[in-house]
């Protein structure tokens, strides 16, 4: 059986499966209840400096899909609203009755020296793990100067991980915000201070809807809305990019990186880590369904270990990696066709329309005895899998690689290219 | 066991509140949540096969995803196009031989999606409210006579006044609506749906009716065609088979059909008189209904038996599921040969075994059966009264194997003289190809007239 046990830069959890700094761990009763239904470790609910934040009523809003509940979900909550006291006294006795569980403590305070001064001893005195500094959150907290005001600046982002270095023995794990053009930055940056690991994504800036009768932003606050920050299923491609783009960057490569993002099963938490992940955080997964997923998290996880014959999470961790690259290093020879499976395929036509409206006619719509038959005209598909991707039938649609004879050659070598390199 | 000397014929064989409840709605409408989930697993599909299979070629995939986004107007009006009795037809249509027999879904998972229910859903919320979703064209200054009020008839008079034709329908009974108000099961249309749907398809306007008129009695097709610029025959199905044996004209074998109209009339089902044994011959919706009926009304034991299989049956296989679920015994492969009577009522009747033969003929096989009864019911096919358009009278339409006959427009032989519903020829015996024949008719009858005014 796989051995799935984490040590994430000398934090050690019996799996990487953590809680990501949310209302899921905002108080004792909740983290004793996920570490009951098995959950390898917790960052606990940002703390501030007192007094504390004073939250709203009326906080998250949500994009549903047809039947599926929760695509996407966003918040407009700030950090812990119960006073830094009751948070430590929380925290210091939940470590000592799970001592084999991760504890890290996710911090914002001013971007003053002192505050972070002030608190990182106190943290130290709960016998926590690490720390997690907050310079994510993209509402609310960011008006006042902290938050994503300051991970979106990333000499702010050295300048507060070097403070905190500085002070504290504690492993340090930057939170990095996904509101940023190039996320190679902060991670540079976070990097630059001195961090242990970063950690990605917060939540993104976000409008979940607009309520048609209320004409306003949900959630909405007697009459009005603001941004909030997006989360859920529908953020994890955008959080699986910046983790490639962060273990691919020739300056953090080897960065420790706990993933967050969209991470709902053990599927998604494998990508990650393919990905060059250690850990994996779950916030709104958790929200929807509870902490019971943590079940299929471990076993999934575990037996897809097995069956690949993975031994560790090492072994597989960073695996893909090497295979993310420029486009212009892609082999433009390469090519692949859709192909049909005609005893699977039900005739629903969608192939076709699509195809047909939007791309590239490729797909024919025929009538054989008067039944419908789709099919393929290989001289016309360009190989885009629009059509696998709209078949409601799993693996009805594959695309088939085509032996072209021809080498590997990227755009920067190809004679079509104006702008290519002669190859001397 | 013994048989009481006279027929056991009783009302009130269960509690009214029993009663009542046996003839609630069979399929209630879905609520919004179960609306939603049920049109998200529509694929939207190209060229839909539930589309093709609609006889009036409702645009499903788009009334299910103007469900899924909430736009329920734009649903039902897509609906309401296509089929004007959309909301009789969501509570009636044999779906599982229709459009969700062809849905991708029974290939995908063995589970179409519910379209009669979702075309409920859309229909019921748009006719719950004022108004009428169309308008007429400007006035044509023709007039239309359409004889019959059932499904073909309205959906014909509804087609023609929208295009701008006043419309004036000649229906022999006191209401409206044909079969739906008198023939569909209790339970498929409850709440007086009939008539509420007619009152709401008159609301376009230009159609007047004179119910309580019959063709052949109070009016002749020659006048008609003389005071009229066209005319439309729905006369539906009006007579019935008899079963051919001696005996049968006796108060306890009954016609399936009149029970039911009797039925659907009755202000409290109570006292609506019920068998104790009940015989159902046929093996037709009518035979489904009424076996299922007498059995709801509280009937002890109701055997239907048909003089072929199951396959041959042409009650669909989901209606002989449900008869079989309401506790009707079918028995399949015999026919009635013999009533024996005891004082002037049918106690018993004799059945032989059936087979086919080398040729796929049916034979009787010689070998007989008997089962007691209180009531025999028949229903093994109505049929065209022919007298109103093929009778004495110096005008006549063409007939084929009893039934009218029309071309692709449904126009008879009479150029100005078009039919639809039961009694033409390509009759399927569905309300929804009623529903179609008469919008055809009426499109047609729409060009007839426009050409003649051109000229
Ligand atoms: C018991 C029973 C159950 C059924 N259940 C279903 C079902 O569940 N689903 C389904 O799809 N189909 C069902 N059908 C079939 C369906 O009802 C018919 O196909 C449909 O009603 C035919 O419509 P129509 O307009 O042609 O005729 P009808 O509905 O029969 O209407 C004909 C109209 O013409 C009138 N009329 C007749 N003669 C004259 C005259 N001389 N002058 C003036 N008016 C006249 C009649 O009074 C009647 O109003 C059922 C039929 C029966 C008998
Ligand atoms: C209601 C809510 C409150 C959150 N509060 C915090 C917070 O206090 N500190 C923090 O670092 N992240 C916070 N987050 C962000 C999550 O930790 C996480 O980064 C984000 O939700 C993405 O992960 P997910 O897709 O698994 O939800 C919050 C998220 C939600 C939904
Ligand atoms: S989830 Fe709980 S706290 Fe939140 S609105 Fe619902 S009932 Fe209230
Ligand atoms: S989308 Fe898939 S199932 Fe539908 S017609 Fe095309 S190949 Fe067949
Ligand atoms: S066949 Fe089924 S899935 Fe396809 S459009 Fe029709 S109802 Fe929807």
């Amino acid at each position: 059986m796989a051995d799935i046990r984490s040590n994430f830069v000398g934090i050690k959890s019996p799996n990487p499966f953590w809680l990501a700094s949310a209302p899921p761990t905002d108080k004792e009763v909740n983290v004793v209840r996920a570490f009951k239904a098995g959950w390898g470790g917790v960052v606990w609910k940002t703390l501030g400096e007192n007094p504390p934040v004073v939250n709203v009523s009326s906080r998250y809003g949500a994009l549903h899909l047809n039947d599926s509940r929760m695509v996407g979900f966003n918040n407009i909550e700030l950090i812990s609203d119960r006073p830094l006291e009751i948070n430590l006294q929380e925290i210091k006795k939940v470590k000592r009755d799970w001592p084999d569980r991760a504890m890290v403590v996710s911090l914002m305070v001013p971007c003053e020296e002192e505050s972070w001064k002030r608190i990182l001893p106190l943290v130290e005195e709960t016998g926590a793990d690490g720390i997690e500094l907050n310079f994510g959150c993209p509402h609310g907290m960011s008006e006042r100067g902290m938050g994503s005001a300051v991970g979106q600046v990333p000499e702010y982002v050295e300048m507060v991980a070097r403070w905190c270095k500085q002070s504290t023995r504690m492993p340090v794990i930057v939170k990095l915000t996904p509101n940023v053009t190039d996320i190679r930055h902060p991670a540079r940056a976070a990097k630059r201070g001195g961090a242990d690991a970063v950690s990605l994504i917060n939540t993104i800036n976000s409008i979940c809807s607009v309520d048609l009768d209320l004409m306003a932003p949900t959630p909405v606050v007697d009459g009005k809305g603001t941004h909030g920050g997006y989360c859920g299923p529908a953020v994890k491609p955008v959080a699986l990019n910046m983790t490639a783009e962060i273990a691919r960057d020739a300056e953090t490569q080897g960065l420790p990186i706990s993933a967050i993002g969209g991470i709902g099963n053990w599927r998604d938490a494998a990508e990650f880590m393919a990905l060059g992940a250690g850990t994996a955080q779950v916030c709104t997964a958790a929200m929807h369904h509870g902490f019971k997923i943590v079940d299929d998290m471990i076993s999934g996880l575990k037996n897809w270990m097995d069956e690949k014959g993975y031994a560790t999470i090492e072994d597989f961790r960073g695996r893909a990696v090497p295979n993310v690259t420029d486009w212009k290093f892609l082999n433009i020879n390469f090519k692949s066709i859709a192909k049909i499976d005609q005893d699977k395929c039900i005739k629903c036509g969608l192939c076709h329309i699509a195809c047909e409206d939007t791309s590239h006619q490729a797909i024919a719509a025929n009538r054989l005895e008067g039944k419908r038959r789709y099919e393929v005209i290989d001289e016309e598909c360009v190989g885009c899998n629009l059509c696998s991707h709209v078949c409601p039938v799993p693996d009805c649609i594959t695309m088939v690689s085509m032996e072209t004879g021809k080498p590997y050659q990227n755009w920067t070598q190809d004679p079509r290219n104006p702008m290519r390199k002669a190859a001397e | 066991m013994a048989q009481s000397a006279t027929p056991d014929i009783a009302a009130a064989r269960l509690q009214p509140q029993d009663i009542d409840r046996n003839f609630e709605d069979v399929k209630p409408v879905l609520d919004r949540k179960r609306a939603i989930v049920e049109s998200s697993r529509c694929y939207f599909c190209y060229d839909a096969p539930c589309t093709e299979a609609c006889p009036t070629s409702i645009d499903i995939p788009n009334f299910i995803r103007m469900i899924s986004t909430d736009n329920v107007r734009g649903a039902a009006e897509k609906i309401f196009e296509q089929n004007i009795l959309g909301g009789m037809c969501a509570r009636v249509c044999p779906t599982e031989i229709l459009c969700e027999d062809s849905c991708v879904r029974n290939t995908s998972e063995d589970k179409p999606v519910n379209i009669g229910a979702l075309q409920r859903y859309a229909t019921d919320r748009l006719m719950a409210q004022d108004g009428h979703p169309f308008q007429r064209q400007a006035p044509s200054g023709r007039k239309v006579a359409v004889v019959g009020g059932g499904p073909a008839g309205l959906s014909c008079a509804h087609r023609l006044a929208m295009l701008g034709h006043d419309v004036t329908i000649f229906e022999a009974h006191d209401k409206l609506g044909g079969l739906n108000e008198y023939g569909i099961a209790a339970y498929k249309t409850v709440d007086d749906f009939a008539q509420r749907e007619v009152q709401w398809l008159m609301r376009i306007g230009g159609i007047s009716a004179k119910t309580g008129t019959a063709l052949g009695r109070d009016v002749t097709l020659e006048q008609l065609r003389r005071d009229y610029d066209a005319v439309f025959v729905g006369l539906g199905l009006a007579g019935v088979n008899a079963l051919g044996l001696d005996g049968e004209e006796v108060a306890n074998v009954q016609d399936a059909v009149d029970y039911i109209a009797k039925l659907r009339q009755a202000p409290d089902k109570s006292k609506l008189p019920v068998g104790r044994k009940v015989l159902v011959i046929g093996g037709g919706n009518t035979a489904i209904d009424i076996a299922i009926q007498s059995k709801r009304l509280g009937a002890e034991d109701v055997t239907l038996v048909y003089r072929r299989g199951p396959d041959q049956m042409s009650a669909t296989w989901h209606e002989q599921e449900f008869a079989q679920v309401n506790g009707v015994k079918i028995k399949h492969w015999a026919k009635p040969v013999r009533l024996i009577s005891h004082q002037g009522a049918v106690r018993e009747v004799e059945f032989e075994y059936t087979q086919l033969d080398d040729q796929g003929r049916l034979t009787g096989t010689g070998e007989t059966f008997a089962l007691l009864c209180d009531v025999v019911f028949k229903a093994i096919g109505q049929k065209l009264v022919k007298d109103p358009v093929n009778g004495k009278a110096h005008e006549s339409l063409d007939l084929a194997n009893g039934k009218i006959v029309v071309n692709a427009d449904m126009q008879t032989s009479l150029p100005n003289v078009w039919a639809g519903g039961d009694c033409v020829a390509s009759g399927t015996d569905l309300t929804v190809q009623s529903v179609e024949d008469g919008k055809i008719a009426a499109i047609a009858i729409d060009r007839y007239l426009r050409r003649k005014n051109s000229k």
